[in-house]
């Protein structure tokens, strides 16, 4: 392969690149804007407070239980409460304001305590929620459970309508004619010992009566690349970002070289002794440096604006870098391959970038996909260039997490350029 | 010998035959126009001796050397010019040429040598740092003439270098060839201009359905229509090339 063609491509390109100031715009200045909005989304709070999601409570029991239910709403690290009554609270859901609004109904708390120890009939909890966020509805309806089985229990097990509940029950038991004696016997003997206890525990339930709480605690380790390293969304949104606007710079060089055919420049590199590798070699090695350059400025800024680490290996970083960087290039030489027309490649090439990129998880993670889908995204380069960025930077992963991403970003590459070489329209006549 | 040694050429696209069995042969120091009309395969017969396509039979000889392959040597001894304006609009006249030098294996000096002679050759020197899409047609076609030189060929083929320029420039270009073939350079010149031809050329190769129909100088080929005999043409008088073409390749139209 002749070099002075060769550098002579990769600096023409490079300079044809940097005299378009809206490619540089596009390439350089969008990913950062777009990355930031996104990782601002998805980082989460740096403090260790969870996002508190905005709940209405409509209480209209006014019970012992009912304000332990409110108590205990009010005090969970996870809401924001706020007390209303029903049409406003039905309103401000409505309107987006609200995700959630709890209606405990008049007589639920009675009714509750009848549920909770004999066959009474279940009473309602209202939930109004908002339906385009069923992920908070979820995590109220779990935190609502926990509260409103505390505040019965406890309420049944040392408060007034516990006692009131048990002094009904004893002239029922000793009058059923369903039981037999040695039942009966048993059942008396039990109620009159909750009484006894009832009456030397202070009237009111007392502060030693805590009902049922939950039988464990939990600790929580986020394995992000070390101890009380927190995870940094912006790390994954800017991996994401830079991906997705590599790949159309490089859709961008593919159908820049279509352009070039057009205007018979292409006539131009054929009549001169230069071989088809290094014409097409050249091609890749601008697009990649391009590339990397993206790459490279998106992690710069992610790193002096957001804190971003390469927390992994810095050689498996920039081979994955390169790799992508790679596989991009090939991926803009294939559209020049394949592509009929410049207005018809860039058209089509757009839609399949955003799939690459959506499937890949540029977007939003990979996880949150079906299994199946999960599966099939391993045949998206994107996937791979994510998750190997993912592994170098947040995940804090070795050399070793670089493996997988850098062969199958490489494979890809070749692939790519195998395709183009073949079906290069190299006749120029 | 011949400079450019063209032999039986073949080249077919399907079902469609561009180029049927064209031979012709051109001297250093020799202008040679390649007539014919719309789709006759004038454009695939430069292709093919470029290197740009390659031929399904026949051969190309430069300097009695088989061209053969992308990489080949002889492909330095060839310049082209192309229909299309072939720059990069966003680069100057320069920064072209620098890069279209390099693609001939030209560097340092050499090229900074190269591209001052041929820039002063195209009246384009002052304006050499200047971005092509600033140029008016003239000067992009001259410039594109100068791309072609840059290599310093032996042979300059140039397809339809005129198209679309003023009559000044149109001017200039023709003193550039004629200075190029005092300086023994082999020009082969499609056009669809037979003043050009008429001005230009030392021989004319005419070629019609992919086959060569005549290869002749002006004067032969007036004599051979005169011969015939032409409405239109007073007896003794010499019929001018563009009737001499109708004659040769008929009046109906070509698309």
């Amino acid at each position: 392969m002749a070099f002075t063609p060769l550098a002579a491509m990769v600096r023409k390109d490079l300079k044809l690149f940097f005299s378009d100031r809206r490619s540089v715009i596009v390439s350089f200045l969008v990913p950062i804007a777009i990355a930031s909005f996104f990782g601002s989304l998805f980082n989460g709070p740096r403090t260790g407070e969870p996002a508190k999601i905005n709940v209405m409570v409509v209480d209209q029991d006014d019970s012992a239980i009912s304000k332990a239910i409110v108590a205990g709403f009010g005090a969970d690290r996870n809401l924001k409460l706020t007390s209303a009554e029903a049409e406003t609270a039905r309103d401000s859901v409505r309107r987006g304001r609200t995700a959630v609004a709890v209606i405990v109904p008049k007589g639920f708390g009675e009714a509750a305590g009848a549920a909770f120890f004999g066959d009474g009939a279940k009473p309602q909890l209202e939930m109004l929620y908002d339906p385009s966020r069923a992920t908070e509805l979820a995590m109220v309806r779990g935190i609502m459970t926990q509260h409103v089985m505390e505040a019965v229990s406890k309420e049944m097990f040392g408060g007034a309508q516990g006692r009131k509940y048990v002094e009904q029950t004893l002239p029922q038991v000793e009058s059923s004619a369903t039981m037999s004696p040695q039942q009966k016997q048993l059942l008396l003997q039990m109620l009159r010992s909750v009484q006894g206890f009832y009456n030397q525990a202070p009237s009111g339930g007392g502060s030693s009566a805590r009902g049922i709480t939950m039988p464990y605690s939990v600790k929580e380790e986020a394995m992000t690349s070390g101890a009380n390293v927190a995870y940094n969304g912006y790390a994954h949104s800017f991996a994401g970002m830079g991906i997705q606007f590599l790949l159309f710079a490089m859709a961008n060089l593919g159908v820049e070289m279509l352009l070039e055919r057009q205007r018979g420049l292409w006539k131009r590199l054929r009549s001169a002794p230069v071989s088809r590798l290094t014409l097409l070699a050249g091609k890749v090695l601008s697009g990649a440096l391009i590339s990397l350059m993206i790459v490279g400025v998106c992690f710069a800024f992610a790193m002096a604006v957001f804190g971003v680490r390469i927390s992994g290996s810095v050689a498996g970083f920039a081979a994955v870098a390169v790799a992508c960087a790679l596989m991009a290039s090939t991926f803009g030489v294939l559209v020049a391959a394949l592509g009929n027309s410049p207005a018809t490649a860039r058209g089509v090439t757009t839609l399949a970038v955003l799939m690459m990129v959506m499937l890949g998880g540029a977007w939003v993670p990979t996880f949150i996909f079906p299994a199946w889908l999960q599966q099939f995204t391993l045949i998206v380069p994107v996937r791979w260039a994510v998750d190997g960025l993912d592994a170098m930077t947040w995940r804090g992963i070795g050399l070793s997490g670089a493996a997988a991403p850098v062969i199958a970003l490489l494979g890809f590459a070749a692939l790519f350029a195998l395709v183009a070489a073949i079906r290069f329209r190299w006749e120029e006549a | 010998m011949a400079i450019l040694d063209v032999r039986q050429l073949r080249k077919s696209f399907g079902a469609l035959v561009a180029v049927d069995g064209v031979s012709f042969t051109l001297q250093a120091g020799q202008l040679v126009g390649l007539l014919g009309p719309n789709g006759a395969g004038k454009t695939t017969t430069v292709s093919m001796i470029a290197g740009l396509a390659a031929p399904d039979g026949g051969e190309v000889l430069i300097a009695g050397k088989r061209l053969a392959g992308d990489t080949d040597p002889g492909k330095r001894r060839v310049g082209l010019v192309p229909q299309d304006l072939a720059l990069y609009e966003e680069l100057s006249a320069r920064e072209n040429l620098r890069f279209f030098g390099a693609l001939f294996g030209l560097s340092g000096g050499a090229l900074d040598k190269a591209m001052a002679s041929t820039l002063e050759l195209v009246g384009l020197a002052d304006r050499a740092r200047d971005l092509v899409k600033t140029f008016s047609g003239g000067m992009k076609r001259r410039l594109n003439l100068a791309a072609g030189l840059l290599h310093d060929p032996d042979i300059l083929l140039l397809d339809e270098p005129t198209v679309g320029v003023d009559p000044q420039s149109r001017n200039a270009i023709f003193d550039n060839l004629e200075a190029l073939k005092r300086a023994g350079k082999a020009l082969l010149y499609t056009t669809h201009y037979m003043e050009e031809a008429e001005r230009l050329a030392d021989r004319i190769v005419v070629i019609d359905h992919g086959k060569v129909i005549a290869d002749d100088t002006l004067g032969g080929l007036q004599a051979r229509v005169n011969v015939a005999g032409v409405a239109g043409v007073a007896g003794g008088a010499k019929a001018n090339l563009e009737t001499v073409f109708l004659t040769l390749t008929g009046r109906s139209l070509r698309d």
